[in-house]
């Protein structure tokens, strides 16, 4: 099939950058979106154009390094899917695909699609562990832990922090990314020592980053490719609430 | 050269006990002296920085991604490996090692395997701890699962994420030290180069990716954690971005390179549709327990597989190997499908491909049995590739997936390059020929959180903290012959894109050195490669410049490193007269196609030294002991 394509070129952060047109010929449904864009680009290195730079790793939907913006959806029209795992299957011959990079005041564009997620380090950073050292750790089975709780914790730890929540939000919050991390250690006993000073600086640290609040559009939940559930937004805000107790 | 390891001696229960005490330490106050640089953030290098910063070392940790949790190490799905015997089924310590040991074809060191078999058992622990939500059961207690090459059950798990779970665990004791100020990252960053001062590995040369300035950084240490190299065929279930130059450069910088030779072919990943991908995404190998193996018999045949009557089709596994049936281990199944396809007999676009049929399971068990055990696959497969193998079989191919050798270590992971030390799959020392699964977890884990906190500090005390830093000149001269590089590249303006020559690269390695290797298949490499490098030197085209951000250059540069190791991959393997785990010399094969070793010439690890491009390697060999095992005939009937 064929399909015409408006791409954001945008050389470096202070660059203002601009959709540019392109035509992809030929394209098979059984390419991957990324592959598509493969060949596009292999066409514009024979034109000597500067090829489309863009986010990608492992191509299996695990790494969380692709991040577009397709026809206005993140990772575009696939429910549950990354980039990389989206088809060409989903679109249609003579079909007009508009590509951008995530967008977010605290995501500043490096390059074309590619944008600086270090924001979501530093959210991290402010608190995403249990302070455990290396070694001197009892036994795995000395600390029970309900299969409930268990796979609760992991229904949160699922996420990949591609940050498709904040590109999706009207109002730019990275507040399911950081309450999947403050949820997954809330309810497991060696997360619950620091759950407070954790949804304390996480949530702190997200706000000094320039991300914004919730304010209940559920958007971050249909955008994400895990699937991460808005309810641990709720549990971070209860965490947060328990934590000025 | 023959190469020593420095394993200790003695009884083998004690080893790594006894070497631990006698290795020197750091006094804590002098630890924040020594600069150490970790290059990879995957589970070896994670969990190796967060480590050492945690010990008060001044940690300095690269990595290509914008993240440290983005590495590789994240896509395994099946678990790790621990001998710790919770389901009573008679694992020990010494099962484990024994299993490795077996499952690596009597190829790898005993000291390093022992070692690792002895510290499963503390990663589960420390995951744990760091609150990796592993699978569990209704008691609260750990859950095991059962998995190939063992009679025990010893796999832990996080359902089909056990990678990215154990990734997460090392990334967040990364941050809690980022936050201490133990540890500095430098994301977006590849490695260029290793910069060795008097014999010595005293620094490395980066590019910074997103401003393209070439970095000097010193470090009194070196630790590469940079991952395998099977992206040499192309085709491969690694990461885009994953490669051989970090440790290519360390090579050509004097390490020696061990057992290039041994890659492991997965034999059930989803097959190519077209040219234009070279990346393959694995499908479990537990399919194989209910599927069945069959491609036409008729050479050619196009029809649908549902268009084919029973007689038509060749099961070849259960024709070929009768007792093991379509379970069959990894290499024999690899290799069987190849030869279907090869004889014109394969399935799909391409004709690369085989089935792998579930309906006599769905006839016997009904859709949903095979639904509860496989229901994510069948939904990725379907995602992949619009079919529903519910009504149609799965067309599978072997991809490359893994790679045992690597830079060659002595028992404290130190390469023969003083100050240089390697992890992970980076390095050579524990699968031997072949990797069991869920094991590469585990030594990932088990070089990061367990050995190279003690065995740096051995090393450590032997050198003056800082002695040498980056206003050295070889830090300059390193720096320069990167950007002489990068400039090369971007001067040639060829005809022919990055991509294409990875692809015809790709093409020549996997067809003569992949699941097959020949004395003539390996002697065409080595006319093709040096061809294909000279041209790529001539021809290749890479547009925009070295101050920008500029994938097509990182892409050229990793293909030129490429074309150099690939030309090594196929020496080692031509060197290797004997058959053994991965590496299949069709010419040491018994009557019924099995591997064949040759203990008597071959029971040792290769180590190759590079003396300039275009002469000759110099080969060195650490002789393999067993003192512990029987050498035994790794018999699949």
């Amino acid at each position: 099939m064929d399909l015409t394509l408006f791409v954001w070129r945008q050389k470096n952060a202070q660059d203002k950058g601009k959709l540019e047109r392109y035509e992809a010929k030929h394209v098979s449904p059984d390419q991957s979106f990324l592959e598509m864009l493969d060949e596009v680009n292999e066409d514009l290195i024979k034109k000597g154009v500067d090829p489309i730079a863009f986010d990608h790793d492992c191509r299996e939907g695990i790494c969380g390094m692709c991040s577009q913006v397709i026809n206005g959806r993140p990772h575009g029209p696939q429910e549950e899917t990354t980039v990389c795992q989206l088809h060409m299957r989903q679109f249609k011959d003579g079909e007009t695909i508009y590509i951008e990079p995530w967008r977010a005041r605290a995501f500043p564009i490096h390059k074309d699609l590619i944008v600086d997620r270090e924001a979501l380090e530093k959210i991290q950073q402010s608190g995403g562990y249990v302070s455990c050292h290396t070694g001197g750790i009892p036994d795995g089975n000395a600390l029970p832990i309900g299969k409930i709780e268990a796979d609760y914790s992991m229904d949160a730890a699922a996420c990949i922090g591609c940050g498709a929540c904040v590109a999706s939000c009207p109002n730019s919050s990275a507040m399911l990314f950081t309450g999947a991390k403050v949820s997954q250690f809330a309810v497991l006993p060696q997360g619950k020592i620091e759950a407070k000073r954790r949804v304390q600086a996480m949530t702190e640290e997200a706000q000094s980053c320039g991300f914004g609040n919730c304010t209940n559009h559920y958007e971050c939940e249909a955008a994400c490719p895990k699937g991460i559930n808005v309810k641990f937004i709720a549990k971070m805000n209860r965490e947060y609430i328990k934590s000025l107790i | 050269m023959i190469l020593d390891g420095k394993c200790p001696t003695g009884p083998i229960e004690t080893s790594w006990d006894r070497h631990r005490f006698n290795l020197k330490l750091v006094n804590p106050a002098n630890k924040r002296k020594y600069k150490i640089l970790m290059v990879g953030t995957g589970l070896a290098g994670g969990a190796g920085a967060a480590s050492l910063g945690e010990l008060g070392y001044d940690v300095h940790a690269f990595c290509y991604q914008d993240s440290a949790r983005r590495a590789h190490s994240i896509a395994a799905q099946g678990g790790i490996n621990a001998a710790k015997n919770y389901p009573n089924d008679g694992d020990s310590i010494y099962r484990l090692f024994y299993d490795t040991i077996k499952g690596g074809d009597f190829r790898a060191r005993e000291a390093d395997v022992w070692r690792l078999a002895q510290v499963s058992n503390n990663i589960i622990d420390q995951c744990v701890a760091q609150g990796v939500p592993f699978a569990r059961d209704y008691s609260g207690y750990l859950d095991n699962r059962s998995f190939g090459g063992a009679q025990v059950s010893r796999t832990f798990y996080a359902r089909g994420q056990t990678g990215q779970q154990l990734l997460l665990g090392a990334y967040s004791a990364l941050n809690r030290q980022v936050k201490t100020g133990g540890v500095k990252l430098f994301p977006r960053r590849e490695m260029l180069d290793l910069v060795v001062v008097d014999g010595i590995a005293r620094g490395i040369t980066v590019r910074n990716l997103i401003t393209g300035e070439v970095e000097s950084h010193w470090g009194d240490a070196v630790i590469l954690a940079t991952g395998g190299y099977v992206n040499v065929f192309y085709l491969s279930t690694n990461a885009m971005g994953c490669s051989v130059t970090a440790a290519w450069k360390a090579a050509k910088k004097g390490a020696f390179f061990a057992n290039p030779c041994y890659t492991q072919i997965h034999p059930t990943c989803i097959p190519q549709s077209g040219d234009h991908q070279s990346k393959l995404t694995l499908m479990s190998e537990s399919l194989r327990n209910d599927g069945r193996c069959w491609s036409p018999k008729k050479q050619g045949d196009t029809r649908k597989a549902g268009e084919i009557p029973e007689g038509e089709r060749d099961y070849y596994l259960e024709r070929k190997y009768p007792s093991f049936g379509n379970l069959a281990p990894r290499d024999i199944a690899s290799r069987a499908a190849k030869e279907q396809c090869d004889d014109n007999r394969g399935v799909g676009p391409g004709g690369r491909g085989v089935f792998l049929d579930f309906a006599d399971s769905i006839g016997r068990v009904g859709e949903d049995t095979i639904r509860e055990r496989y229901g994510n696959l069948f939904d990725m497969y379907e995602k992949i590739t619009d079919e529903n193998a519910y009504k149609q079989p799965m067309r599978i191919y072997p991809a490359p997936h893994y790679s045992m050798g690597g830079l060659w270590v002595d028992y404290n992971c130190m390469s023969n390059v003083p100050g240089l030390f390697v992890l992970g799959e980076a390095n050579f020392s524990v699968h031997g020929a072949n990797r069991l699964g869920a094991s590469a977890l585990m030594q990932g884990l088990a070089d990061g959180y367990f050995v190279i906190p003690y065995t740096v500090a051995g090393y450590l005390t032997t050198v003056k903290p800082g002695q040498y830093k980056d206003d050295h000149a070889e830090f300059k001269k390193s720096r320069e012959d990167v950007e002489g590089t990068a400039k090369k590249l971007l001067g040639i303006n060829g005809k022919k894109t990055p991509a294409e020559f990875n692809r015809e690269m790709g093409k020549i390695m996997w067809n003569n050195v992949g699941m097959a290797r020949s004395e003539a298949s390996l002697k065409e490499t080595l006319r093709e490669i040096p061809k294909l490098r000279e041209e790529f030197w001539q021809n290749v085209k890479v547009t925009g410049s070295g101050k920008e951000l500029n994938q097509q250059l990182e892409n050229a540069g990793r293909i030129a490193d490429f074309l150099e190791f690939a030309e090594l991959l196929a020496k080692d393997a031509l060197h290797r007269e004997e058959s053994c785990g991965g590496h299949f010399r069709v010419e040491h094969q018994t009557d019924d196609g099995e591997a064949m070793r040759d203990d008597e010439n071959f029971c040792y690890a290769a180590a190759w030294e590079f003396k300039g491009l275009n002469k000759e390697y110099e080969l060195h060999k650490e002789p393999l002991k067993f003192d512990n095992v029987h050498l035994a005939v790794r018999s699949y009937k």
